[in-house]
């Protein structure tokens, strides 16, 4: 049997179509209703509420806690100040990501550490000679995201303290209906949103809070499906799906750098030594060969392949996870990982690796679609990420 | 004072603002000229009482035209489209009827009422579908003119008429019988379930002043697939914000490609010089230049009240008179401190967050017609009620409503003309029939707006009140609308144009017009 998170009493009881899906090991909902798209709308007009427990989370804490996350992530841990919270990826000796997550610091030499992946082998290796301790949370904590542009007010409602002043990327600590949480200023929607963290035993508690006075600002449980569609808004790579782990991977060609996905900026060369550093300043220095940016299909090119056949358009409506083919005047430079219809922007929009000259933005390619079970091509173009990046998530 | 334009359009509502975006995309200087304190016309989105914001007029997004949304990004501009997904009807005893999001489950629910229906249902929806996509093209294209001999007009025709033959025989049959009969009769030859059949057939009546037994009522159930062809684009919904927000993001989009929007800028009178349009005149006397002035005006108040009679043909004047409006709608805007509860579905659910349609049986529409015929409203009106709040939580207060209900009929031509009185008694009726089916309803109304077709004409300026600029009957539409042989959105006068929701295809929040207008303009280098 898999796990099944704390929230599971609330959210088994929504779930209309048993549409359960596997995530490290928990089962959480898909869907709760029939069709996601209304959970997918909350997220952009009101607030949606997921259950995002089975992440991986860990304590470091102890004297060394900033150094060895700092040996460990990309980003510089000795500048993040308390109360700031990091999106980093890190990377093995060759500069190839393993993971990407999160690192709050809570105290002066207390940290948060979420991953996708199980990370503990991995702290403990590079503790060597630290002095630090690391602790597996991930089934003590329970986390729910809040997201959405009524996220704030319904926080702050059931938290009973203001919450402007709380940064994007950048957490608080507080009681919901008496159970101490953190709230960080984070989540994977690329909108206003948060992400609360309790203790597992007492979490319920907080998601009737939650429920009760979100209802007139239209909170809505959400599952992975409205999740998927939101973060391809966002241009937000996901593990084992955009990219695979250097510790996963089998050959080298599988693996990828910071750089090459994008995420150059979350890559500080000029700290002390961490892993990957090396290979990263070499990189750096050369350029990557590969870049990840978003791919938005041409309507008519796409209504065209589609009237050959006498069909309106289909449109993917729930985010597709596949590799589909890239190419510039018959040659392929590339491979779109993710993709989706967007139903906020009205756009066929996907998320691809491009490499050399391709990887620009407004670069004319066509990208593999199948129309009844035939291979075509759809003019497309290279679009910088996001694709949606409205201003409230950082105001 | 005088400025040269290269177009005015008269009136912001959202088919004038769509023209005037496409124009000021193509590089024109464009000036919009809007009546009231804000753009929007019949798609406003007002805060009548504090916290409480009605689409005050049309309510829902139909088929606002995809090639609009993308032309224009509105989704840059604030367009945000949620999905409406069911429709339940409560029935006179007590149970209901419901469509639901889920094509399944639907299929269920029919099975509920008739086995027969639940299989029919899907047949129906196929071959409705073949002939949406058959006549789709339609709204998508100037009219060509039947008796014309231009090359022009007959590859349109051809066109058309390839479409039509390429359906077969037996779609093309259908076809003809879906643009003749009443809906009624056309549903009957499916479905065996009434308050299913009233249902589907209201959507035929909504805004004509027809019955479900009159002829010409049943094509307008192919608008429904129409919106269904563009299917997972979903180019209808209700609008974050009301339909004001469709309107303002048109209006946005219009504005970044420098069109500039005047409110407060009433016109008298279209300013011309030997059956020439120059510019237009405003209420305040000031003279407003333009190489081309577009009016998205019904026609009446296009060619009778701004152009003049005597600038134009007899034979012209007489069609734009003998052209038919007759407002046959009112709507009923309620402010409610808690939720309605239905007798035939208690409590909070999903059906809230949908449609609920007060059409319980054939006959019951029927009658609410008879009621119209003889110059009153019904006194059991066909309702189609939302409550916008339930699907965009920043329409009210938290934890409280408001309630968008449609009402047919209420006709313009009400014996004894409309009073305030009536108007009262109106909305009475309305929440009397309401409350039959949500006891609570009374109880819970914190505000209310009555809105007679009297008032949508003083308030809009749409004449009769008519919500599409005139009916949408079949003597009044494509190369016939608003009148023969100017249809193409030209008028008598030269470097005079027409955009409103009057010339074809017009109807609902769909824009074609705007979009076809400005293309036409465009097409002529006016």
């Amino acid at each position: 049997m898999l796990k099944e998170t704390p929230f599971h009493p609330r959210t088994a009881a929504l779930m209309e179509g048993q549409a359960w899906r596997r995530w490290a090991g928990y089962v959480v909902a898909s869907s709760y209703e029939l069709n996601h798209e209304r959970e997918y709308h909350a997220v952009r007009s009101a607030a949606a509420l997921f259950d995002v427990s089975p992440l991986y989370k860990y304590l470091i804490r102890g004297r060394d806690a900033a150094r060895l996350l700092d040996r460990i992530v990309t980003r510089d841990v000795m500048k993040c100040k308390v109360g700031q919270v990091l999106y980093t990826p890190w990377c093995d000796a060759r500069g190839k990501v393993i993971d990407d997550g999160t690192v709050s610091r809570l105290e002066e030499t207390t940290f948060r550490m979420t991953a996708a992946d199980p990370t503990m082998r991995w702290l403990h290796l590079n503790a060597a000679g630290l002095d630090v301790a690391i602790e597996d949370v991930s089934e003590k904590t329970a986390a729910l995201s809040l997201q959405g542009p009524n996220a704030r007010a319904i926080l702050e409602l059931a938290s009973g303290q203001e919450l402007a002043g709380v940064k994007y990327f950048r957490l608080t600590s507080g009681k919901i209906r008496g159970v101490p949480v953190t709230i960080s200023r984070t989540g994977y929607t690329g909108d206003l949103g948060f992400e609360i963290w309790a203790d597992a035993a007492r979490s319920l508690a907080v998601w009737d809070a939650l429920i009760e006075v979100g209802t007139p600002y239209g909170i809505t449980p959400a599952g992975m499906l409205a999740l998927d569609l939101a973060r391809n808004e966002a241009g937000l790579l996901l593990i084992e799906v955009d990219y695979v782990s250097a510790h996963h991977a089998l050959i080298e060609a599988q693996t990828s750098t910071p750089f090459e996905l994008s995420l150059g900026w979350t890559v500080a060369l000029d700290k002390n030594q961490f892993n990957g550093r090396d290979a990263l300043i070499a990189e750096h220095a050369r350029g990557p060969a590969w870049r990840f940016l978003g791919i938005e299909v041409d309507w008519d090119s796409l209504e065209r392949l589609y009237a050959d056949v006498g069909l309106p358009p289909k449109l993917p409506t729930t985010a597709w996870r596949a590799s589909v083919p890239i190419y510039v005047g018959g040659m392929q430079v590339g491979y779109a990982t993710s993709g989706c219809w967007s139903p906020l922007l009205k756009r066929y929009i996907a998320l691809a690796h491009l490499e050399g000259s391709a990887g620009e933005a407004g670069t004319i390619v066509d990208m593999e679609v199948t129309v009844e079970h035939r291979r075509r091509r759809a003019t497309a173009t290279v679009r910088p990420l996001p694709f949606f990046n409205p201003d409230r998530k950082r105001a | 004072m005088t400025t040269a334009y290269d177009a005015i359009i008269i009136g912001a509502g959202h088919n004038g603002l769509v023209t005037a975006a496409y124009l000021a995309r193509a590089g024109r200087r464009v000036l919009v000229l809007e009546r009231r304190y804000r753009v929007g016309g019949a798609a406003v989105s007002e805060e009548i009482f504090p916290g409480f914001t009605f689409s005050v007029f049309s309510y829902v997004v139909s088929l606002l035209r995809p090639e609009i949304i993308r032309d224009l990004d509105l989704p840059r501009h604030g367009l945000e489209i949620l999905p409406l997904e069911s429709t339940v009807t409560p029935m006179e005893n007590g149970d209901y009827l419901a469509g639901w999001g889920d094509p399944d489950k639907t299929r269920r629910e029919i099975y509920r009422h008739s086995p027969r229906d639940a299989e029919a249902m899907i047949e129906f929806g196929r071959l409705m579908h073949h002939m949406a996509q058959a006549v789709k093209p339609i709204i998508s294209m100037v009219p060509p003119d039947p008796t014309s001999l231009s090359p022009k007009d007959l590859l349109g025709l051809l066109r058309l008429g390839k479409r039509f033959r390429d359906l077969g025989p037996e779609k093309f049959h259908a076809l003809y019988k879906l643009m003749t009969m009443s809906s009624a009769d056309y549903l009957d030859e499916w479905y065996e379930t009434d308050v299913l059949k009233a249902t589907k057939s209201a959507s035929g009546i909504i805004g004509t002043f027809l019955g479900p037994r009159s002829p010409g009522t049943a094509y307008v159930l192919l608008h429904h697939y129409m919106g269904e062809i563009d299917g997972s684009f979903r180019a209808w919904g209700f609008a974050k914000g009301g339909t004001g927000a469709i309107s303002e993001s048109i209006a946005g989009a219009a504005r970044r490609f420098g069109a500039e929007i005047r409110t407060d800028a009433p016109v008298s009178k279209v300013l011309m010089k030997r059956g020439r349009a120059l510019g237009v005149v405003l209420e305040n006397g000031d003279e407003l230049r333009a190489r081309t002035v577009v009016s998205s005006l019904d026609p009446r108040q296009t060619f009778l009240s701004l152009v003049g009679d005597e600038a134009l043909p007899d034979e012209f004047t007489a069609d734009i008179k003998r052209y038919k409006f007759r407002g046959s709608s009112g709507k009923v805007n309620l402010a409610l401190g808690e939720l309605p509860n239905f007798t035939c579905l208690p409590g909070v659910g999903p059906h809230l967050r949908g449609a609920i349609s007060i059409s319980p049986s054939i006959a019951y529409l029927e009658r609410a017609y008879d009621d119209a015929k003889y110059g009153a409203f019904s006194r059991e009106p066909y309702m189609d009620v939302i409550i916008p709040s339930m699907i965009d939580p920043h329409m009210a207060p938290p934890g409280k409503h408001v309630m968008s209900i449609f009402v047919q009929y209420a006709p313009y031509h009400l014996n004894g003309g409309w009073t305030d009185e009536r108007r009262e008694a109106f909305g009475d009726t309305v929440i009397e029939t309401l409350t039959r089916y949500a006891p609570n309803l009374k109880g819970a109304i914190l505000h209310r707006q009555v809105i007679t077709p009297a008032d949508i004409e003083q308030i809009t300026g749409l004449t009769e009140g008519n919500i599409f600029q005139g009916e949408l009957a079949l003597h009044q539409l494509f190369f016939l609308r608003p009148a023969p042989r100017w249809a193409k959105y030209r008028t008598p006068i030269r470097r005079l144009y027409q955009c409103g929701s009057g010339t074809h295809p017009g109807g609902g929040i769909m824009g074609a017009s705007g979009r076809l207008a400005a293309f036409q303009i465009l097409a002529d280098g006016a």
